[in-house]
């Protein structure tokens, strides 16, 4: 469901397939193993960088509610995988890029927005909040996480509140995300160009973690404190 | 005493405060828009795909608190702020967006009126947004300063609201962010607002899906409706009296 690719000191995290790369249990857990092998990694300490990226025209498209068919418990379980992966991301050793490469949506969104740095192609796709449209709560871990990430109110509503669909260049013109480009190619280009800059700048990884929790820290407190503690005890 | 019309327009609901005064929120004006809130949740129509214009007919949308009805009370004061602080609640969990066509001054507690709504639009050939506490000599409680914080998020515009006490224009307060967009005149206003609000219909999204959602957006500022420190400060009070 993703592979793992080490170019230097940067860990390039694809996931791959032409499907909708939905966050079903699957999908999450082969996504966290792949941190785990990043964090076992001896380089990985200090000068490093996260890139997720994905291939086709979807970046994620969110929950797997087919696979959830209407099952408390599958939902539940997807939900509960997707909050140990974002805080995973939230605590992760090493500043993350996420290069957006198509469509992010609702829990796809999410994951996207749970990385430091937002890079995304401007040529195709969009965010798109869709609980609203779909008729869903956004839950309040998710909620804290998106205001952590967009602070102008009008963004924040219209992001939130009218489940707009936002094209690279909007999300460039209204702070989302932090740089867009022309192709999925050249998102990915600049992408492993930011992880070289970061890289040079020599970061102990469990500083840069620490640092990141305490900026974070509220939207940690929303997604469970004993996920957090159990994230923190594999660092 | 009629304090505001309902109207409804397909699925739009437009509430219009009327008459040519200040729209001061006393306990009669507040309690009648409430009432015209609770028209709408219970019209069965209005679940899905709906949307609430908030207006006002002359020269003010709401000049804010009615400081001469609440005279020296101290208790009146506190009627005041606890019936606001409910429609605020009400207005956060209300279950379809909400526009307010600011079609004249909007004051302190009648400028905390127009950004409890999702969208605000208003007329910029006259009119200002103003919160007026710092030049009256007013404090200015945690819930308002919640409300401007979760609608403002320029920290200098934050300034120039709560600090400087600026009178905005609707040209000015678009330019910051504070305003969705500005109009011709008070029709102009109303018709966009009407506008926007058919766009908005057209999503048919689920009232309470809605409401949830937006509760969760805001929860910064339901977290502080419990309470209004200010009317509990008598020197406050004092000073709210004699500015009448």
């Amino acid at each position: 469901m993703c592979t793992l690719e080490k170019l230097g000191n940067l860990f390039i995290l694809t996931i791959t397939g032409e499907d909708q790369h939905r966050l079903n249990p699957a999908r999450i857990d082969a996504i966290r193993s792949a941190l785990d092998r990043v964090r076992a990694d001896p380089g990985s300490h200090s000068s490093s960088a996260l890139i997720t990226t994905a291939q086709g025209k979807f970046f994620s498209n969110g929950f797997d509610l087919d696979w959830a068919h209407s099952s408390p418990d599958r939902f539940g379980l997807m939900s509960s995988k997707l909050r140990a992966l974002i805080i995973e991301l939230l605590c992760f050793p090493m500043p993350t890029i996420a290069a957006v490469t198509g469509h992010a949506s609702a829990a796809g969104l999410v994951l996207v927005l749970a990385h430091d740095y937002l890079l995304m192609r401007k040529d195709r796709g969009f965010l798109y909040m869709s609980e609203t449209d779909i008729g869903l709560k956004i839950p309040s871990s998710a909620m804290a996480l998106i205001k952590s990430k967009i602070g102008d109110p009008m963004t924040r509503r219209d992001v939130i509140l009218k489940a707009a669909k936002i094209t690279g260049k909007e999300a460039v013109e209204r702070k989302i995300v932090h740089g867009g480009y022309d192709s999925a190619e050249e998102t990915l280009k600049g992408a492993i160009s930011l992880g070289q800059e970061l890289a040079k700048r020599g970061w102990d990884g469990q500083v840069y973690s620490q640092n990141r929790m305490s900026l974070f820290k509220d939207v940690l407190d929303e997604y469970d404190l004993k996920n957090t503690n159990r994230v923190l005890s594999k660092i | 005493m009629e304090v505001c019309t309902l109207e409804k327009r397909g699925n739009l609901f437009i509430l219009t405060l009327t008459g040519e005064d200040e729209h001061r929120l006393n306990p009669t004006r507040i309690d009648g828009i409430r009432s015209a809130l609770n028209r709408i949740r219970s019209d069965s129509t209005s679940q899905t795909g709906s949307v609430l214009i908030t207006t006002a007919q002359g020269k003010f949308f709401s000049n804010g608190y009615d400081l001469a009805w609440a005279g020296s009370s101290p208790e009146k004061i506190r009627l005041m702020s606890s019936k606001l602080r409910e429609l605020v609640a009400d207005l956060i969990s209300f279950p379809m967006p909400t526009i307010a066509a600011v079609t004249g001054h909007a004051c302190a507690a009648g400028f905390i009126l127009a950004l409890s709504h999702d969208y605000v639009v208003m007329r910029k050939d006259r009119g200002f947004l103003y919160m007026s506490e710092m030049d009256i000599g007013l404090k200015i409680p945690a819930w308002f300063v919640a409300v401007i914080s979760s609608k403002i998020g320029d920290a200098m515009v934050r300034r120039e609201v709560l600090m400087e006490a600026k009178k905005l224009t609707a040209k000015e307060a678009v330019k910051r962010g504070i305003l969705h967009a500005a109009f011709d005149s008070a029709e102009e206003t109303v018709t966009a607002a009407v506008e926007l609000g058919e766009k908005l219909v057209k999503r048919r999204w689920d009232g309470e899906v809605y409401s949830e959602n937006r509760k969760g957006l805001y929860k910064e500022i339901l977290e502080k409706l419990g309470a209004d420190e200010t009317t509990d400060d008598l020197k406050n009070v004092a000073i709210a009296s004699s500015k009448m």
